[in-house]
């Protein structure tokens, strides 16, 4: 029994003149970890805009939950119950990292009243403290998000996209740049979410989602090149192709 | 643990409890300031053109939009008031109601186009629509006054006050300044106040939380205009008359000029940014007709050498020491 929380059909993107993602047609099943692969400049973070909300793709439609949001702005996502972490952080760094998931839970609850005091905003200082211990950043509740460390940011934007308790979560290289054992850290704390929830992860390192995920779709040059379990992406000759030659960093 | 992070750690405690406690502190200020003051008649000014700034603040202190059409709030405020009292003879009271809602619902206008735009197209949509309220209120002579302005605002008591007694009357607008800044207090403080720094720490961040940029925005514009609507029924009961004046685009400038030289985004920056664009006005004014090119020549200095601005300045200061 198949249940597609997400599907991309004919979707495609285009910048100016140039063919960022093409007629990518695609499902992706409730409650797996999904892995979207492929080289640098494969368009993997074009194709994860548009299932995050950040730019409506040039053709095609995207369904969630069998509802179109090809053109539903950005910010209505959260509340659908799509939540994303970006591939540069993006924090609020002059806010407390508590603050900061307990802005991102506001969300969900209060956005225009001017007089009510937001301290008095039922349980959202106790969640977000939840949030934090999830993640491991509970000791470092007081300090101003700009002062944690890259990996510390990472955890916090983690914390922040489940802050509206979303259904789909996506996250686009949440390793970014962190130190082997920060890498190994933040897997663990990934696979601990997709046991909760459907996770789309966007990675170009092949070897750290090999280990993880339940189903992979590779991208290169813009297409869909393959998609099946690790196992059959490891056999899978184009795949090889492309990614020979090619050093893993 | 050291004396130096003791000592630190009680001067942190102490701006903590001056911020929890801006709206009494400043409440405490505006009463002993005209005692202090060498020129009292420009006292209530400072009241009146730092509310202004308290109100173009919001935006432009807390959200990063810099409006050059804050003088239709502010002129719109005041002819709302003097209309109300003297076209349709009501009281006072309903004057002042009726400015605050006429600066919001022009902001509601105003913000509703401009808030699609940024940067310096914001500020050219803004200065072109406060234009057309120029124009409007000049067209519409019979009931504006047009370029003669609109006479006879006339309030001598509010139940036992002398609002002539010019003492009395400074502390009238001041008793209306303390509760816009209880109000601004709260705003601050409250959900959509974590809505606005959320904004302004990154937008791309808050609309990926669920904040909705362009709402949240255009409300914002809209309380600004509710504070500068104020100013400018204060500004037409001190004055007895609307000048015309009050809503061409030097009354915008004026307000930015004050708004920067104070501090953006502080609570008080924008009556120390009036107070001292007025005094500099009023003392350089008294030796040259050239007051414009001093005053002009100071903020350039601070733009340059303060871009806190002055009140910024200080309490930045205060919290690194
Ligand atoms: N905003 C943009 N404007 C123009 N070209 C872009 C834009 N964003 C991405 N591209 C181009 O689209 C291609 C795919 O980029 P991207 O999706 O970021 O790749 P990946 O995330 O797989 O490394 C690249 O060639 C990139 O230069
Ligand atoms: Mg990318």
């Amino acid at each position: 029994m198949s249940d597609l929380i997400l599907e991309t059909i004919g979707v495609g993107k285009k910048f100016g003149r140039f063919v960022a993602l093409r007629d990518i047609t695609a499902g992706f099943q409730r409650g797996q970890l999904t892995g979207i692969i492929g080289p640098n400049g494969a368009g993997k973070s074009t194709y994860f805009n548009m299932l995050s909300g950040a730019f409506p793709p040039t053709t095609g439609r995207i369904l969630f939950e069998g509802r179109d949001i090809t053109a539903t702005p950005q910010h209505r996502f959260a509340r659908l119950g799509i939540a994303k972490s970006f591939q540069i952080t993006s924090l609020f760094p002059q806010l407390g990292t508590l603050e900061n998931v307990r802005v991102a839970l506001q969300a969900m609850h209060s956005r225009y009243d001017v007089w009510r005091a937001r301290t008095r905003l039922h349980g959202l200082v106790e969640q977000a403290g939840a949030l934090l211990e999830k993640v491991g950043l509970w000791p470092r509740r007081d300090r101003l998000a700009a002062t944690l460390s890259h990996g510390e940011q990472r955890a916090l934007e983690i914390a922040m996209a489940l802050a509206c308790d979303p259904r789909l979560l996506l996250l686009d290289e949440p390793t970014a740049g962190m130190s082997p054992e920060e890498t190994r850290a933040s897997m663990d704390l990934i696979v601990r979410l997709a046991a909760e929830r459907t996770v789309i992860l966007v990675e170009h390192k092949m070897k750290l989602v090999m280990g993880i995920c339940d189903r992979l779709l590779v991208l290169h040059h813009g297409e869909l090149l393959a998609e099946g379990t690790p196992a059959e992406i490891r056999v899978n000759e184009t795949v090889k192709r492309v990614y020979l030659g090619q050093r893993e960093h | 643990m050291g004396a130096t992070t003791l000592r630190g750690t009680s001067r942190h405690d102490w701006m903590a409890l001056a911020v929890r406690h801006r709206v009494l502190l400043s409440a405490v200020f505006l009463l002993v300031f005209p005692m202090l003051m060498p020129f009292k008649a420009i006292a209530v000014n400072i009241l009146i053109y730092g509310l202004f700034a308290v109100g173009f603040n919001m935006l432009y202190g807390y959200l990063g939009l810099l409006s050059f059409g804050h003088a239709a709030l502010f002129g719109g405020g005041a002819y709302a008031c003097g209309i109300v009292m003297t076209r349709f003879g009501l009281p006072w009271w309903l004057g002042v109601i009726a400015a605050i809602g006429a600066g919001a619902l022009i902001a509601a206008v105003m913000g509703g186009l401009a808030v699609r735009t940024r940067g310096i197209y914001f500020a050219m949509v803004t200065l072109a629509l406060a234009q057309c309220v120029f124009y409007l209120a000049y067209q519409a002579g019979g009931v504006t006054g047009g370029e003669n302005g609109l006479r006879g605002i006339v309030l001598e008591h509010i139940g036992p006050l002398d609002f002539l007694d010019p003492v009395t009357r400074y502390y009238v607008v001041a008793a209306f300044v303390v509760a816009a800044l209880f109000a601004l207090s709260r705003i601050l403080a409250s959900p959509f106040g974590a809505a606005m720094e959320a904004l302004r720490e990154n937008e791309a961040r808050a609309r990926a939380c669920g904040f909705d940029v362009r709402t949240t925005r255009w409300l914002a514009f809209v309380l600004s205009g509710a504070f500068c609507g104020l100013a400018g029924a204060m500004q037409a009961l001190h004055l007895g008359i609307v000048p015309i004046e009050m809503l061409s685009y030097q009354t915008s400038g004026t307000v930015v000029m004050m708004a920067l030289l104070g501090g953006m985004g502080t609570f008080f920056g924008p009556f120390v940014g009036a107070g001292l664009f007025l005094l500099l006005e009023n003392i350089v004014s008294l030796y040259t007709v050239h007051w414009q090119l001093l005053v002009g020549g100071v903020f350039i200095a601070c733009v340059l050498f303060f871009p806190r601005g002055v009140w910024g300045t200080l309490l930045h200061a205060l919290n690194r020491a």
